[in-house]
């Protein structure tokens, strides 16, 4: 459910280095906490986003949810799909509906995360 | 740190838990907020038949030769029209005119009404009607008897058809806002043909222990229409969609049922009543505000407590906001000035520091076809 090669936030997003590009998203976990997602704001490609600060949100039927960048780097790519198909959010939060792109200022950076199966023991605890 | 008090649960809790209901803190009870998804749950509604789990609702009863009387004085609407067998929306106010809460009396006969109040409200509403009862002395006694009834919804237009199969009762004989004390799965119930869901449909009261056994026998009697269990998520849009007002939200106690487009439920010419003089020199004195719907014409969602600007310049604020699952838009209840609080007004809706275009209109945003 929660691919090992990713790694994972304490605010339920995930990324997927290759090479110095990592493509972020959010957990399985998040999606089913924010229940039915009926929109996606992301940042324009270019800007810069720092880790732990705001990248974007996202928004269900109940509540607006602030998505919280991974890692720090430069937006090379976002994630079209999903201005017309939020839904896809619930559906395949670790695969079709990744959020955006990112050119890592540092390759290391994501060591800090967590692994598959530290995220998987965090949200057991958080539960 | 001071140490959470327990959330209350009711007598479904377990039940809520074995079908992975997401749960959440609601008012001091642990709720489920959604199962299958609200946008599911809400088509269920309206389309089929859908299961809610309301008793953490309150229930007060009023008994004695004055308990007409004492219900008439503390509320707004009009007890003494009421027949036995009937109930009616009403509103529970300060002498300022503002909302202790609203409530739904029904009247069980001459000397015995029934409130079904909110869940949070009801300590607070059982105080205030017993204050008062011992005040102007009422011949009369309060009872706050929430522990002493589970309450289930069963909501939409398969709720009569899922229902009648578990009761002897001729549901097609009881008319909307009346209600019958008889059986359900062979156990007393009394059954309200109410809801807050916009939707055809019924609310039944039973006792806490026969809850679960009858949360799954309804179940059982919708599966051929597709019944759903339907969490608070599902009953807020559900509601907001018909205009039903949610405490907290739309009313509290600085807000007046004529603020809050609810004169019909306020009948001045009862009688006295907590809260008749406030709102005859409000009624004198014009409104301030009232209650207005909108839809966003932009893309965003006008949420609770944003703030609503007319021209420019802060003018309001929303109550509640949401996508309406049914309308397919997204919608919302706000206050703006009396004069402003009329349908075709081009307004801006604050989201998250951004003006983002609505307009007012008419409500209710849903009607069902009768």
């Amino acid at each position: 459910m929660y691919p090992e090669n990713y790694r994972y936030t304490k605010e339920h997003e995930w990324v997927l280095a290759d090479g110095g590009t990592g493509t972020v998203g959010i957990t399985d976990h998040a999606q089913q906490e924010l229940g039915d997602i009926v929109y996606v704001d992301l940042p324009k490609v270019g800007s810069h986003v720092e880790a732990g600060k705001s990248l974007g949100s996202v928004e269900s039927v109940k509540a607006v949810s602030d998505i919280y960048s991974p890692v720090t780097g430069e937006v090379v790519e976002i994630n079209q799909t999903l201005a017309d198909a939020p839904e896809s959010l619930n559906s395949d939060p670790h695969g079709a509906a990744w959020l955006v792109k990112i050119k890592l200022d540092s390759a290391e950076e994501i060591q800090n995360l967590m692994s598959s199966a530290d995220y998987l023991s965090y949200i057991g605890a958080e539960k | 740190m001071p140490a959470e008090p327990a959330l209350r649960s009711t007598p479904l809790n377990s039940v809520h838990r074995s079908l992975k209901a997401k749960m959440v803190d609601f008012g001091g009870w642990d709720m489920p907020v959604q199962y299958s998804g609200i946008i599911d749950e809400h088509n269920a509604v309206r389309t089929a038949v859908g299961v809610f789990d309301v008793s953490h609702m309150g229930e007060l009863e009023i008994h004695g030769p004055e308990a007409a009387k004492l219900t008439d004085y503390v509320t707004t609407n009009a007890v003494h029209k009421l027949k036995t067998g009937q109930a009616h929306y009403s509103g529970l106010l300060y002498e300022h005119g503002g909302f202790v809460d609203d409530i739904l009396v029904h009247k069980v006969a001459d000397d015995h009404y029934f409130l079904c109040v909110n869940a949070s409200n009801q300590d607070k509403d059982f105080e205030h009607i017993r204050s008062l009862k011992e005040e102007h002395k009422f011949d009369a006694v309060v009872e706050n008897n929430g522990d002493r009834y589970a309450q289930i919804a069963i909501q939409g237009p398969k709720g009569m058809a899922t229902l009648q199969k578990l009761t002897p009762v001729d549901l097609s004989a009881i008319k909307y806002y009346w209600f019958t004390d008889g059986e359900v799965a062979g156990t007393p119930a009394r059954i309200a043909h109410t809801g807050y869901t916009g939707e055809d449909g019924f609310e039944i009261y039973v006792a806490p222990s026969d809850a679960a056994r009858i949360w799954h026998l309804v179940m059982d009697a919708g599966s051929e229409f597709g019944i759903k269990p339907c969490g608070l998520g599902a009953r807020n849009t559900l509601r907001l969609e018909a205009k039903m007002a949610l405490y907290g939200h739309e009313i509290d106690a600085s807000i007046s049922p004529l603020e809050a487009d609810l004169g019909w439920i306020v009948k001045l010419d009862k009688g006295d009543f907590v809260g008749r003089e406030a709102l005859v020199k409000q009624k004198e004195a014009g409104l301030g505000r009232k209650l207005i719907g909108f839809e966003m014409c932009a893309r965003g969602i006008g949420r609770d407590g944003y703030e609503v600007f007319l021209d420019g310049a802060p003018a309001g604020w929303v109550t509640s906001g949401s996508p309406s699952p049914t309308l397919n838009k997204n919608i919302g209840l706000c206050y703006l000035p009396l004069d402003e609080s009329v349908p075709g007004k081009n307004i801006q809706i604050m989201i998250r520091n951004q003006p983002v275009d609505a307009v007012t209109v008419e409500t209710p945003f849903y009607k069902r076809a009768k």
